[in-house]
């Protein structure tokens, strides 16, 4: 196929929701019919979501690019030809990695995101896929967990755990088994990340998870997906067979004598499930209730074996910080929040994608220069961060920098890097009753302030929103908030109250009648 | 339903129990493996389930009630998931959601009568940046207003089949 001028079609499922499937086929039938020397790529996505579906261009020395362009629009690129690159076209964007927005960010984790198709392991690999698990090969397991460890990875699941810190609890614990578990169920509204690096880099997981497994001597891992995620669940399962029919797992990897394999464990629509011991008990085939801590997992974890539970984005990263070092991750960052985070604009947002910087930039940043403001025009008015368990900010707070201990200082999380935008049309007591609803729909059951405080808040926001007794209700319920804060045993009680006090406190105009 | 059928149905069952059952912690896998046969699990075959992995039936149905993904009665032919979660509530999933169930006559959980759609909510689908999204066996639709999904619900009725890749 040498001399193919290669045209790039997302293989995403936001890009495929937006029609890119149509429209690489549409592409391919035109190719093939007139015998053109094109060949049509099926590549992650860019994540500059509202340019999908984005087609690119591989011409001589550069990478063009045009979008969106979706079934209204395919048929128009083809009769203009635009693979031979029409630079007056009205959807011509110019050479990708000029775009402003794509130019700006640091991608360390999603360096490989969108350029190659996501399966070829060729590729993989000349994108310095598989260095890090090389080099991890020749190290000690101390040696990797200190690397880790320095780099100053904090956990992307939205706890920030220190990640270096975690593995050496589990490396430390003698056993005759151990598990590394991948936490893919990503259930945050306004989250996206884990799906597109699972979609557009699936070697990168499995390489971090394999080291991971090196650094703290595991022999088995399991993802827990959701199974909200039919494409990535598909992508995954084939990426993992190809990774083993090339011995980068199975047994003897690369010759270096160390095994480890991977298994998909697919979710069932809980929420709570990605909390790492109900996961923990969803993976063993049983009711998804969170377990008393301690024993920590790191101890006592998979059928009661030391187990390391890390998000996506964290095993993602530790490819690149064991092949660059720890420094190389170290870095960037403020504080105590090192290296980068692949945030993900979501809501009402112009231009909705994911962003991927290091710690320090402010909200306000990005919700302008990155979101370009609100996709209705019209003003924004909150933002929620950190998924439905984070804080709905007002404005007077969006100059907060981008930091895990400056969002809890204003009582707010970062999480796992969401951020979910809205204009003025947004009633935030309907926001506030939905975040008791949702807790009240996704309790595990196990503790009562969680189970009843959250229908007993949905109530009680009701009377309010009706204007019944105002002033004794929001008592009330400001009472409720803390009987679950205090009495919870998990995250999922313990932290409903702070978007429905953010609500209450910042927004206060939208709980009073009439 | 036919006699037949039931029996073919404990026999699915069974063999996706005996094919499994020495994996470790299994039962959810069967579960789906179940569900992705017969698009439920039938109540009648929880004992079968039970007994092939030395449970209780308590404990199957507590695992089964547990998850919202696994129901135990068939659904319509098609299943529209729509997604009530923040990010889609900025977009106007809420509205989305009123018309979907007005022009449905049905709510969450429940199927036509026709037995052709079954609405079911879902809490992200990992589509927010082209919020609402809702979700038609394994295909994803972005920027879903009562138009659009007018139109996804008329391409099924009609059966057109979507150019697939
Ligand atoms: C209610 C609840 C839901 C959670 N959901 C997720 C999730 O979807 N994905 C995730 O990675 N972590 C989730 N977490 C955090 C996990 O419990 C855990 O901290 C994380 O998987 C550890 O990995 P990390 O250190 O790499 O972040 C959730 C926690 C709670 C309390
Ligand atoms: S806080 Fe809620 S979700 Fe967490 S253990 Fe208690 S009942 Fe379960
Ligand atoms: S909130 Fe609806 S797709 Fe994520």
């Amino acid at each position: 196929m040498a001399g193919n001028v290669k045209v790039f079609v997302p293989r995403d499922t936001t890009a495929c929701s937006l029609g890119a499937n149509q429209v690489a086929a549409k592409l391919q039938q035109h190719f093939s019919v007139q015998s053109l020397n094109y060949e049509v790529i099926r590549n992650g996505s860019r994540g500059l979501y509202w340019l999908e579906p984005l087609i690119e261009i591989a011409a001589a020395d550069e990478r063009v690019a045009f979008g969106p362009i979706g079934l209204a629009d395919i048929d128009d690129f083809i009769a203009g030809k635009c693979w031979e690159i029409d630079k007056s076209h009205p959807k011509y964007l110019g050479p990708t990695e000029e775009i402003p927005y794509l130019k700006q960010q640091q991608r360390l984790t999603f360096a490989r995101v969108g350029l190659s198709e996501s399966l070829s392991i060729a590729d993989y690999q000349n994108h310095s896929g598989f260095t890090g698990l090389k080099k991890a090969l020749a190290m000690t397991p101390q040696d990797l967990v200190t690397e880790v460890k320095e780099s100053g990875l904090r956990g992307r699941g939205g706890a920030a755990f220190p990640t270096g810190i975690k593995w050496q609890t589990v490396l430390d614990n003698e056993a005759d088994q151990k598990y590394i578990v991948c936490n893919a169920d990503e259930g945050d509204s306004g989250t996206y990340s884990d799906r597109m690096l699972m979609e557009s880099d699936p070697y990168c997981l499995i390489e971090g998870m394999t080291i991971a497994a090196r650094a703290v001597g595991a022999e088995k891992g399991y993802i827990y997906l959701r199974d909200e995620y039919p494409l990535a669940h598909a992508i995954l399962e084939e990426a993992i067979e190809t990774a083993r029919d090339e011995n980068f797992l199975g047994s003897n990897i690369l010759d270096s004598g160390a095994s480890f394999d991977i298994e998909i464990r697919l979710g069932a629509g809980a929420y709570i499930c990605g909390e790492e011991t109900s996961m923990l008990e969803s993976l063993e085939g049983k009711r998804g209730e969170v377990r008393p801590k301690p024993p920590l997992p790191a101890i006592e974890g998979l059928f009661g074996k030391p187990t390391v539970i890390n998000n996506v984005i964290s095993l993602a990263a530790v490819p690149g910080i064991i092949a660059e070092g720890a420094a190389s991750y170290h870095n960037y960052g403020i504080d105590r929040s090192r290296g980068t985070l692949p945030f993900q604009l979501a809501g009402n947002i112009k231009q909705a994608g994911l962003v991927e910087i290091p710690f320090g930039a402010t909200l306000r940043d990005m919700l302008y220069e990155y979101g370009g403001g609100s996709r209705s025009g019209r003003p924004l008015k909150a933002v929620q961060v950190g998924g439905p368990l984070g804080a709905y900010l007002s404005e007077s707070q969006w100059d907060t920098p981008l930091d895990y201990e400056a969002f809890v200082a204003i009582d707010g999380m970062l999480g796992h890097g969401g951020i979910v935008a809205f204009d003025d049309s947004v009633d935030m007591s309907e926001q506030a009753r939905f975040s008791m609803e949702f807790c009240a729909i996704e309790s595990c059951g196990k503790c009562t302030p969680c189970r009843i405080g959250s229908v007993r808040g949905v109530e009680v926001i009701d009377l309010i929103r009706e204007g019944e007794n105002s002033g004794e209700n929001k008592e009330l319920l400001l009472e409720l908030c803390d009987t679950m804060v205090a009495g919870s045993l998990c995250a999922m009680g313990g932290l409903t109250p702070f978007p429905v006090r953010s609500a209450l406190k910042h927004f206060a105009e939208d709980f009073e009648q009439g | 339903m036919s006699k037949e059928k039931e029996i073919s149905k404990e026999e699915i069952v069974s063999g996706i129990v005996s094919e499994h059952k020495e994996t470790s912690g299994p039962l959810l896998i069967i579960l789906h493996e179940i569900q992705k046969a017969l698009k439920f699990i039938p109540p009648e075959t929880v004992p079968l389930i039970a007994e092939g992995l030395n449970l209780s039936r308590a404990e199957v149905h507590g695992v089964i009630s547990f998850y919202h993904f696994f129901r135990s009665a068939p659904p319509g032919r098609h299943t529209i998931q729509i997604c009530r979660a923040e990010s889609c509530q900025a977009m106007g999933s809420r509205q989305l959601e009123q018309h979907a169930k007005q022009s449905l006559g049905i709510d969450f959980h429940q199927t036509t009568a026709d037995e052709q759609i079954t609405l079911e909510p879902v809490y992200c689908l990992g589509n927010c940046a082209c919020s609402p999204a809702i979700r038609v066996g394994d295909d994803i639709h972005a920027h879903v207003g009562p138009a659009a999904f007018d139109a996804i619900l008329a391409d099924l009725a009609t059966e057109k089949v979507e150019v697939q890749n």
